[in-house]
């Protein structure tokens, strides 16, 4: 379960290329492709294991608080999919 | 900006990238795309491979789609594979078998980031080895025997769709699923020695209509490498994917003596970006060289403009127009609306094929097709994506 409160990273099996409309995401694993579609978003997963929580990347990468709800969504969904997984603290 | 314009106008690399390492091959497939046969003497050797695929690995390429000829026969092979997945390109190859067996599929499933791809053209012999020769559907089986014995999951079995075939494909589905495989098909073209038999071999009005129903039934279970799309102008349901012709864009074609065409079914001069050995080497070609450049700027849609289904179809595939010698601005010779045979009857002159790697002996042309060779490859940015 997602929680926006605890540690994350992006996994290490995935890559990140940056492209003007976000990044792509390559996981070497499953061989799947997908598409972060800002590059704020981009920021966020690149960032996410240096930071304490997801909250507080949300807040260093100055995503605005209108946008917050969609981007912890968005968030969730990678973490379903694999693409970002929970670090120890 | 939608994600799609994005890929309109152009990446930074390419996300799909098909790299034909020979032109050498056991077979002699009648259609295939790149007229192989012999090896050409100056196929980048070795050494040039490996700076290829560092340079791969430098732009973020995640993965090639590596095809032939037959890229196994190559007595570096093996090594150029761990060699780009060891510098995280993945790989996925195309073959037709000949050289899988039981020893070299548990060699492969036993490595990450590979993939393989079996061609297969018939779910019986007497369909395929009438197009890829003789004994090569009993070579394909037992590649994909050695592959499932080995453990090797979720391999893929490539099929061009044809005349002939199109009534296969429940059977080739059961094949794939005999195998624990997945079924991929993808569109004939008529380019290399495709052009010598595509009268004979592309689907009927009627069979274009029976695919688009079997993969809009089917949906994502069945990869095509995003190669239907002129057929989404047959219904509503858009057949998943893109949408959109990516080469240049987001596809292109390293060949094996290190050209960049802007994709792997058009190989001729008039598509030819640069080589990778030049100056600045493939980064400069698909960053810089005029022909990507002006492949990724907005196209008019010509004599397409007053159909109601150019949004659904974006007058389909550049190479099997180019090669069926009609304009780029008008219908796809396989046009569902019936616009691309009005155009093929008063067509040019079909151009002739740049680089003609077929084996220099007698051709038998017979019963509809007549002689074997090779392959279909990834052409479409959503290639292995879902």
């Amino acid at each position: 379960m997602f929680d926006p409160k605890q540690p994350y990273r992006c996994s290490p099996r995935v890559a990140l290329r940056p492209e003007p409309f976000g990044a792509l995401v390559y996981d070497f694993t499953t061989r799947r492709l997908s598409f972060l579609k800002t590059e704020q978003l981009a920021r966020v997963v690149a960032t996410l294991a240096e930071h304490a929580d997801v909250d507080s990347t949300l807040d260093t990468v100055a995503v605005a608080p209108s946008e917050r709800a969609a981007y912890l969504h968005a968030l969730a969904g990678l973490a379903d999919a694999g693409t970002i997984q929970p670090r120890e603290p | 900006m939608k994600l799609v314009d994005h890929f309109e106008t152009g990446l930074d690399a390419p996300i799909c990238l098909t790299w034909e390492l020979t032109y050498a091959c056991n077979l002699a497939c009648v259609h295939c795309l790149s007229s192989s046969g012999r090896r050409d003497p100056h196929e980048l050797d070795t050494a040039q491979c490996r700076a290829v695929i560092d340079e791969l690995q430098r732009m973020q390429v995640f993965y090639v789609n590596i095809g032939g000829g037959e890229p196994t026969v190559r007595s570096d092979f093996w090594e150029l594979v761990r060699y780009a997945t060891d510098h995280q390109v993945g790989v996925k190859f195309s073959t037709n078998g000949v050289r899988l067996t039981g020893q070299r599929a548990k060699w492969l499933a036993g490595r990450d980031y590979v993939d393989v791809q079996i061609s297969l053209d018939g779910a019986t012999a007497a369909v395929n080895d009438a197009v890829r020769g003789p004994g090569s559907f009993d070579t394909a089986m037992r590649a994909m025997r050695n592959l499932a014995d080995a453990g090797f999951r979720d391999f893929k079995i490539s099929v061009v769709m044809t005349r002939q075939n199109v009534d296969q494909l429940d059977d080739f589905a059961a094949i794939a699923d005999s195998f624990d495989a997945q079924l991929r098909i993808t569109r004939l073209r008529p380019s290399g020695r495709g052009a010598d038999v595509w009268d004979e071999l592309h689907p009927t009005a009627a069979q274009q209509r029976q695919l688009y129903h079997w993969l809009v039934a089917h949906g994502e279970g069945v990869l095509t490498g995003d190669s239907f799309f002129h057929l989404n102008a047959l219904g509503s349901t858009p057949l998943p994917g893109l949408n959109l012709c990516g080469a240049g864009k987001v596809v292109c074609l390293i060949d094996p003596i290190g050209d960049v065409y802007a994709c792997p079914f058009a190989i001729h001069e008039q598509f030819l970006a640069g080589n990778v050995r030049a100056p600045g080497g493939f980064t400069e070609v698909w960053r810089n060289s005029p022909l990507f450049q002006d492949l990724r700027r907005p196209t008019s849609a010509g004599t397409c403009s007053s159909c109601s289904h150019y949004d659904s179809c974006r007058g389909g595939c550049m190479a099997a127009k180019f090669f069926t010698g009609l304009p780029m601005d008008g219908p796809d010779p396989e046009c569902v609306q019936g616009f691309g045979e009005l155009a093929l009857a008063t067509a040019g002159a079909v151009p002739k094929p740049a680089a003609d790697h077929s084996r220099r002996k007698p051709v038998p042309l017979s019963i509809g097709f007549g002689q074997p060779a090779d392959r279909a490859c990834d052409t479409s940015p959503l290639a292995g994506m879902r």
